[in-house]
């Protein structure tokens, strides 16, 4: 290895670093700073207001939404470490990616690795430009872990796939205007009768019922197909090829549960700040609970070694090569990990945890936040696939033991 | 350990039936969507002291069965398998306990057959703060006369909304942390000088928060003794703590049957998601912790009825047992129903968030946990 070029390079990027996050701290409204583009993207809790326009058209300028993308589908067009650079700084000065979603995280990747060049094109531009939202038709009531067990049908009718069926649990989607869906297109064969199609939602036949979840909100809903018609341009890959596109999706998405922020709904400040203030401190200014006090160090140590299991997990991974297996690693830690977050801190708000509906004098915003979040957050080791399937993907694919049926 | 009494078995088996036929998940399920400002659906409660549930620790001089407290955590176990909503563990638990150990005989001939016929409710106001901590009480209680004068608040009070009359843990004499200085009052809730704010839990019951501006009261408001009803207190909050265990324990069976039910139903993978040894490991787990807690639930309560020494601790066991096995059987209810437990359509929420504001109330386990080293000397 050349130290002077690793040296060069090191140079070159603090630099960039230091230019991305001047222009992100000089763009970035500061009326946007406590909102989280997550819930804007899934179920809008806030109004879409002149700020938002406004920071996704500076962002949108300089193709930051997507900064590894090639320019000619309105990305930044960086290498990859200077994308991820442009990424993080969005974190590190308390802003966000105004354009993330599925579309960026999950479609996008996709897209890149198997899509045509006239998809790209399209679905990427306006994936770039924030002019599109995409939502994931995954999941049906008969197949959750058992993915592929779909049922939703696309028939071949000559110019145009003809589809029909149910996909349920379908985040974002009362607001989205796009969907990848997988769809059956052989019914004879498992995995291989499988298609990855692209489903505009304003096309007749679709239809969007929202559930409501136990933190109150519907994030998700059910969406029905009948006699949908998709034109044939709209297929990704070939033909019943469509499980391996599948499931290289899912690989993109269990890596950006990983780095998303869910930790910053609700009460944001660490845990021990937190518990000094709802709990005391003893006469040596420790966490007056000292039972409570060893599990919030456990847990914040842990969250420490988390952090640097992801940034060994991004230093390993080579340029331009994407998430691997290892996803599932990290996915089953991180959900665990923030769950157990939100566990702590509703036992450390004690009764001020436990509030539910509005704000106001006896529950602050916080509180409330931070309760929704403990409830909502319940999802991370059931979304992306469970903690248990994700176990059965470590053990059998990365370690090789085998199922014992 | 002694087994249920016939007595007791038959108990349980009419509050199993009686819950079955009128107070399934889904009563409580519309109480909830009606927005019913006392949480409670008030025929439910009427049938409930019909059937004498509400006496249950209450002498039958004074209108009750006297059965005592392993039986009535017979009847709350089953409660809380189907999440009924009833003002049982602040008003015929800890309150009439307050009167029973403690009350004058006015005080127990004025209220205890009216909190056994169910026509008044009575409610334990003890925390002033997010947290359970007795030891903390620092409401004033100022003597004026013969009688007192009350300032300050309590908060979280189980029951609250509906109560007529609140047991209060006030302080008469010395600081906050203290033990000496604790009286007990009962007051009305129609008080001069009391006011009451609900407060919106979780689990959609009605608590509230009482503000107590110059409330005065007479010398015959006291229960027990003034000054040094700390023991009594304890007392109290033992009997009304193991009756929450009671509930969890109920609670967490109805859990865990509904999560194996639907292990033996849902198919994924052409088959039974419980025919997947890692799911059966899983159910395994909890039902051995469940074999853990509950014979320390049913210790406590039957040392409260031969009045032990050990009630204090056998007390703290049980709590701090029934807290860490619901916590974990409902996040297991929750991760093993995948997405369909997520909803609130599903019933899994309405445990998940019951057990939740009961591993809160009358304290989490590190307190108990705490309190078990403090009394065994550790
Ligand atoms: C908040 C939220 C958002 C979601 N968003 C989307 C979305 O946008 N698009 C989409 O398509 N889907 C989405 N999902 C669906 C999600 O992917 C499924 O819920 C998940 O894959 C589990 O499927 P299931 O719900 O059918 O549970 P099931 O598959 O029925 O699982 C039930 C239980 O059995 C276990 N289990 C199943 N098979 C095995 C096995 N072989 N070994 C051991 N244990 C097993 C599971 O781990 C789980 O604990 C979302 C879900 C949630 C909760």
């Amino acid at each position: 290895m050349n130290v002077m070029v690793d040296v060069e390079d090191t140079r070159r990027l603090e630099a960039f670093r230091a230019e991305a996050e001047a222009w992100i701290k000089a763009n970035f409204p500061e009326s946007l700073k406590s909102k989280l583009e997550e819930y804007y993207q899934n179920m809008p809790r806030y109004p879409d207001g002149p700020d938002w326009a406004l920071w996704k058209e500076r962002v949108r300028d300089k193709g930051w939404g997507t900064p590894g993308w090639p320019r000619d589908y309105g990305g930044g067009g960086l290498p990859t470490p200077e994308a991820r650079i442009v990424l993080q700084a969005f974190t590190d000065c308390s802003a966000f990616n105004p354009m993330i979603g599925m579309g960026t995280s999950l479609l996008g990747p996709t897209l890149l690795e198997y899509g045509n060049e006239e998809q790209k094109k399209l679905h990427l531009t306006r994936v770039s430009r924030g002019e599109v939202r995409w939502c994931q038709g995954y999941s049906e009531p008969g197949a959750g872990s058992d993915l592929a067990g779909l049922q939703t049908k696309a028939e071949d009718k000559g110019d145009h796939y003809l589809v029909n069926g149910q996909k349920i649990w379908t985040s974002g989607s009362r607001f989205a205007d796009w969907c990848f869906c997988l769809v059956r297109t052989d019914p004879k064969v498992k995995q291989d009768g499988i298609s990855f199609l692209l489903i505009d939602m304003k096309t007749p036949g679709v239809e969007v019922r929202p559930i409501r979840t136990i933190s109150g909100e519907s994030p998700f809903s059910e969406v029905f197909f009948t006699d949908v018609v998709v034109p044939k341009e709209n297929l990704v890959g070939k033909l019943n090829k469509g499980w391996t596109i599948a499931k290289r999706l899912l690989q993109f998405e269990r890596n950006a549960t990983n780095t998303a922020r869910r930790q910053l709904a609700g009460d944001t400040r660490p845990l021990d700040v937190v518990a000094k203030e709802y709990i005391g401190t003893d006469e040596k200014g420790r966490i007056a609970d000292p039972d409570l006090r060893q599990r919030i160090i456990k847990h914040m140590m842990e969250f420490r070694s988390l952090k640097l299991m992801q940034q060994r997990m991004l230093d390993e991974t080579k340029a331009g090569q994407g998430p691997s297996e290892f996803t599932s690693v990290a996915k089953n830690a991180r959900a665990r990990i923030q769950q157990e977050r939100e566990e702590l801190l509703v036992e450390i708000f004690g009764q001020q945890g436990l509030g539910w509906g509005a704000a106001g004098d006896q529950f602050k915003q916080e509180e409330i936040d931070t309760t929704r979040a403990f409830f909502s957050n319940k999802a991370m080791t059931i979304f992306s696939g469970t903690t248990e399937v994700q176990n059965n993907i470590i053990a059998k694919r990365m370690l090789g033991l085998l199922d014992h049926q | 350990m002694s087994l249920l009494t016939e007595e007791q078995v038959m108990l349980r088996d009419s509050a199993r039936g009686w819950v079955k036929a009128n107070a399934p998940v889904s009563a409580f399920r519309r109480m909830r969507d009606s927005e019913n400002p006392k949480s409670f659906d008030e025929a439910t409660f009427k049938s409930i002291a019909e059937m004498g549930w509400t006496g249950v620790v209450i002498p039958e001089a004074y209108g009750g069965s006297e059965f005592g407290y392993r039986s009535i955590g017979v009847v709350l176990e089953e409660l809380g398998r189907n999440v009924v909503a009833a003002p049982l563990i602040g008003s015929a638990v800890g309150a009439a306990s307050a009167l029973v150990l403690g009350g004058t005989e006015a005080q127990k001939k004025a209220w205890l057959p009216k909190i056994a016929e169910g026509t008044a409710i009575a409610a334990l106001a003890i925390d002033e703060g997010p947290r359970y901590a007795p030891d903390k009480i620092a409401l004033a209680a100022k003597k004026k006369g013969k009688g007192y004068t009350l300032s300050g608040s309590k908060t979280f009070v189980m029951e609250g909304m509906a109560a007529d009359v609140f047991v209060v843990a006030a302080r008469t004499s010395g600081k906050p942390g203290t033990e000496k200085g604790i009286t007990l009052f009962l007051i009305p809730a129609d008080a001069t000088g009391l006011s009451r704010k609900g407060r919106s839990l979780i689990d959609s019951r009605g608590y509230a928060d009482l503000t107590f501006e110059g409330v005065e009261v007479g010398a015959d408001a006291v229960i027990g003794q003034a000054d040094a009803g700390k023991a009594l207190l304890d007392k109290v909050l033992d009997r009304a703590t193991a009756a929450v265990a009671a509930e969890q324990m109920g609670l967490a069976q109805q859990a865990f049957d509904t999560t194996i039910e639907y292990m033996k139903t849902r198919v994924q993978f052409g088959q039974l998601i419980g025919s997947f040894q890692a799911l059966q490991h899983r159910a395994a787990y909890l039902f051995t912790a469940m074999q853990l807690a509950r014979p320390t639930v049913d210790e406590a309560l039957q040392a409260i009825d031969e009045d032990r020494d050990e009630v204090p601790e056998l007390v703290s066991l049980a709590k701090a047992a029934a807290n860490d096995f619901i916590n974990y059987a409902t996040r297991e209810m929750i991760q093993l129903h995948g997405g369909i437990g997520m909803t609130d359509a599903h019933d899994a929420g309405f445990y998940l968030k019951r057990a939740r504001v009961l591993e809160a109330a009358f304290g989490s386990s590190a307190y108990h946990r705490e309190r078990y080293a403090k009394i065994i000397g550790m």
